[in-house]
C-alpha cells in the first residue's frame, strides 16, 4: 500500500516538472513581463532595459525557467497589472470563494448520485431505473453552460428565489448573516453543478450494483437467509461504495474546470472569473499564476482519487 | 473452369439455385447498416431525433448559402431590440440584427467547427489508440503516460490563453487547437479494444504469414473495431457542440462578427436582457439542448444496434 502511494508520488514529481516548463514557455509567449504591473507610462525605455537585464530576462530559457522556479518556491509570483498587488494575494482571496463553492457542489453530487445509483441499480430495468437512465442521458448530453444560463434565467430572475451575481450580499455584516448570505449564493451554481454532475457516479454505481447482484458473495448471504434489505445494505452497499469515494479526486477535476462557466454566468468572484478578467485585461502575470495553480490541482486531485482507489481495491496497486 | 461449366456439371436445375441462394441470403447476418436501420425503426424516437438531425443540419447548409454575412451582422440601431413576429421573424438583438438569420449562419459555424474537431481530433484519437494498444509494451507505456499527462493539464484554461496568444486567430486555428485537446477519450476507448484485438488469432495468423504491421493495423483491426468507432464518434460530434459553443459563450470562440450559438447565449449576460429581451438567447439555447439531445441520442441507438444483446430491432 505505501508502497504504491510513494510509486504514485514519485510518478507526480516529473509531471509537476513538465507542467512547469509548459507553464513557463506560455507566460514567455505572452506579450508584458514581471514588470508589466510596475512599470508607470515615465519609465524610459534605458530603464527597463537595465531592469530587464538586473532580472535576467536576456539569458537563456532554462536559465529563467530556473529563477522562476526558485521565486515560485518563495511564494513570489508577481505583482498584478491590473490591480496592484501581489498576484498571491489576489488569488488567495479568490480561491476561498471557489473551494467554497467547490465542496458544496461536491457533497451535493455525493448525496444525489449515491441513493440514486443504489435504486438504479437495484430496480434494474423498472420504471424508477428508466427514469433514472434518461436523465443521466439528458444531462450528460445538454452542454453544462446552456443549463447554468437556463437556470439562472428561471429560478435567479423569473422565480426569483436565489441572489443572481455575486458571493456575499453588501448588507450582511455580522458573522452569522455573512455565512447565511454566502450560502444563499452558492445553492444554485453548487445544486445545477451537483444535478448535472452525477452522471459518472450514477451510472458506476448502477452495473457495480448490478453486477454484485449476480456476484457469489451475493448469492451465498441468499441462500443462508439473509434478509434482501440486509444484503443490500451490508454485502452490497459496502462493496459497491468503496470505489466511488475514489471519484472524489477526479470531481475536484472536473468542479475546476466547470468553475470557469459557473462563475462567469453566476458573476461569483471566484479564481474561475479572475481568470477571465486577467485575460481580457491581459493580467499576465494572474494567469500564469492560475493555469499553473489548476495544473496542479488538478494533478494532487487525481492523486487523491489514485491513493483512494489503492486503499479500497488492491487489485489496481502498481506492481 | 469456368462458371459455365461448373453449372453443366451440376446436378442443381436454375431455379433451385435462384432460390437457394435467396434462403442462404435471408438466413445470413443482416449487414451492419440494415441492422442500424432496423434499430430506428423499432425505436420511434430515435427516427425523430434522426429526422430532426437531418432535416436541421441541410436546412441549416442551404439556408445559410442564401444569407450574407456581412450585412447580417450590420448594426441598424434604429431596430435594436425588436419583438419577435413584429418586423422581423424572431425579433432583434441590440444592435437590430435579426436573430433568425443570426441562428441559421450560428448554427452552420457551430455545427461546421464540430464537425471539423471530431474529424480531426478522433482521426488523432483513433490512430493513437490504435497504435498504443496494437504495439503494447513500452510503446504503450510511454504513449498512456503522455495520455495521463494531458489528461490532468487545465483543458479550457490552456485553450484561452492559446487564442489569446495567437498571431492569426481564424477558425481553422481554432479547430486546430481544440483538436490538439480533444482527442483523449476516443484514444483511451481505442487502446483498450485494439489491446484485446491484437491478442487474437486473425492478428498472429497474419503476423506469422508476414503482412505488413501498417496493413493489420489500418486494414485488419480497424475495420472489426468499426462498430466502436462509429459509436464513438457520433458521441464526440455532441460533445463537441457543446465544446465550441461553450468556449464562445466565455468570448474566446469565434472571432467577433462570426455569428455561433455561444455568443448568442452569452446575449443573456446582460441582467436586462436575460429577462426583457429573452428572445436574444433564449431561441439558440434550446436550440443546442434540441441538437445535442437528439445526436447523442443517435449514438446511444447506433451503440445498441452494434451490441447484439441490447438490440431492439430483431425481432
Amino acid at each position: 500500500m505505501w508502497k504504491t502511494v510513494l510509486r504514485r508520488v514519485l510518478i507526480m514529481i516529473p509531471e509537476i516538472i513538465i507542467l512547469s516548463i509548459l507553464v513557463f514557455l506560455l507566460a514567455k509567449a505572452m506579450p508584458g513581463d514581471p514588470f508589466t504591473g510596475s512599470i508607470g507610462p515615465h519609465t524610459s525605455a534605458a530603464q527597463i532595459h537595465h531592469l530587464k537585464e538586473a532580472a535576467g530576462l536576456y539569458n537563456p530559457w532554462y536559465e529563467q525557467y530556473w529563477n522562476w522556479v526558485v521565486h515560485l518556491f518563495h511564494g513570489n509570483l508577481g505583482t498584478s497589472f491590473q490591480y496592484q498587488e501581489p498576484v498571491t494575494r489576489i488569488i488567495g482571496n479568490r480561491a476561498i470563494n471557489t473551494l467554497w463553492l467547490a465542496v458544496f457542489a461536491m457533497v451535493l453530487t455525493y448525496a444525489i448520485g449515491i441513493p440514486m445509483g443504489l435504486y438504479a441499480g437495484r430496480n434494474q430495468n423498472k420504471i424508477g431505473d428508466t427514469i433514472i437512465r434518461v436523465y443521466t442521458f439528458v444531462t450528460m448530453s445538454i452542454p453544462f453552460f446552456v443549463i447554468l444560463v437556463l437556470g439562472l434565467w428561471i429560478f435567479g430572475y423569473v422565480l426569483g428565489w436565489f441572489p443572481t451575481t455575486g458571493s456575499v450580499s453588501a448588507t450582511a455584516n455580522s458573522g452569522m448573516a455573512t455565512t447565511l448570505s454566502r450560502l444563499q449564493h452558492i445553492v444554485l451554481p453548487g445544486l445545477l453543478a451537483a444535478l448535472f454532475g452525477t452522471v459518472n457516479i450514477v451510472q458506476y454505481l448502477r452495473s457495480e450494483v448490478i453486477d454484485a447482484k449476480r456476484s457469489d458473495y451475493v448469492r451465498t448471504a441468499r441462500s443462508k437467509g439473509v434478509p434482501t434489505g440486509d444484503v443490500f445494505r451490508h454485502h452490497i452497499l459496502r462493496n459497491s461504495l468503496l470505489p466511488i469515494a475514489a471519484f472524489a479526486g477526479y470531481s475536484i477535476t472536473g468542479l475546476l474546470g466547470g468553475s470557469l462557466y459557473t462563475e462567469m454566468v453566476f458573476s461569483y468572484p471566484g479564481m474561475g472569473l479572475l481568470f477571465l478578467n486577467s485575460i481580457s485585461y491581459r493580467d499576465y502575470t494572474v494567469i500564469t499564476a492560475l493555469v499553473l495553480l489548476y495544473g496542479i490541482l488538478n494533478l494532487f486531485g487525481t492523486l487523491l482519487s489514485d491513493i483512494i482507489l489503492s486503499a479500497v481495491d488492491p487489485r489496481v496497486r502498481i506492481q | 473452369m469456368s462458371q459455365n461449366q461448373l453449372n453443366r456439371q451440376s446436378s442443381i436445375s436454375e431455379e433451385d439455385l435462384a432460390r437457394l441462394s435467396k434462403e442462404a441470403e435471408q438466413e445470413a447476418t443482416p449487414s451492419s447498416l440494415r441492422i442500424v436501420w432496423n434499430e430506428f425503426k423499432a425505436d420511434r424516437p430515435a427516427l425523430f431525433a434522426l429526422v430532426i438531425m437531418v432535416v436541421f443540419i441541410l436546412f441549416v447548409m442551404i439556408a445559410s448559402l442564401f444569407i450574407n454575412q456581412g450585412q447580417a451582422m450590420a448594426t441598424n440601431i434604429m431596430d435594436s431590440y425588436d419583438k419577435p413576429f413584429t418586423q422581423f421573424f424572431l425579433g432583434t438583438d441590440q444592435g437590430g440584427r435579426s436573430i433568425a438569420k443570426q441562428l441559421i449562419l450560428g448554427s452552420r459555424n457551430s455545427i461546421g467547427i464540430a464537425i471539423g474537431l471530431t474529424i480531426i481530433s478522433s482521426t488523432f484519437g483513433i490512430c493513437y489508440g490504435l497504435i498504443a494498444g496494437y504495439f503494447g509494451g513500452i510503446v504503450d507505456n510511454v504513449m498512456m503516460r503522455i495520455y495521463d499527462f494531458m489528461l490532468m493539464l487545465p483543458i479550457t484554461l490552456f485553450i484561452i490563453v492559446l487564442v489569446t496568444i495567437i498571431p492569426n486567430y481564424n477558425v481553422v486555428t481554432l479547430t486546430l487547437i481544440l483538436s490538439s485537446f480533444y482527442w483523449m477519450g476516443t484514444s483511451r476507448l481505442i487502446r483498450a479494444r485494439t489491446l484485446s484485438e491484437s491478442k487474437k488469432d486473425y492478428v498472429a495468423a497474419s503476423k506469422t504469414s508476414g503482412t505488413s504491421t501498417f496493413k493489420i493495423i489500418f486494414r485488419e483491426i480497424m475495420p472489426n473495431i468499426s462498430s466502436l468507432i462509429i459509436v464513438d464518434t457520433m458521441l464526440s460530434f455532441a460533445e463537441n457542440i457543446g465544446v465550441e459553443t461553450g468556449l464562445s459563450y466565455l468570448g474566446f470562440g469565434l472571432p467577433t462578427n462570426t455569428p455561433s450559438l455561444g455568443t448568442m447565449i452569452a446575449n443573456a449576460n446582460d441582467p436586462s436582457s436575460i429577462t426583457e429581451y429573452w428572445w436574444t438567447w433564449l431561441l439558440a439555447a434550446v436550440e443546442i439542448i434540441i441538437l445535442t439531445l437528439s445526436i447523442s441520442y443517435i449514438g446511444q441507438v447506433i451503440r445498441r444496434a452494434t451490441d447484439a444483446s441490447q438490440r431492439l430491432g430483431d425481432d
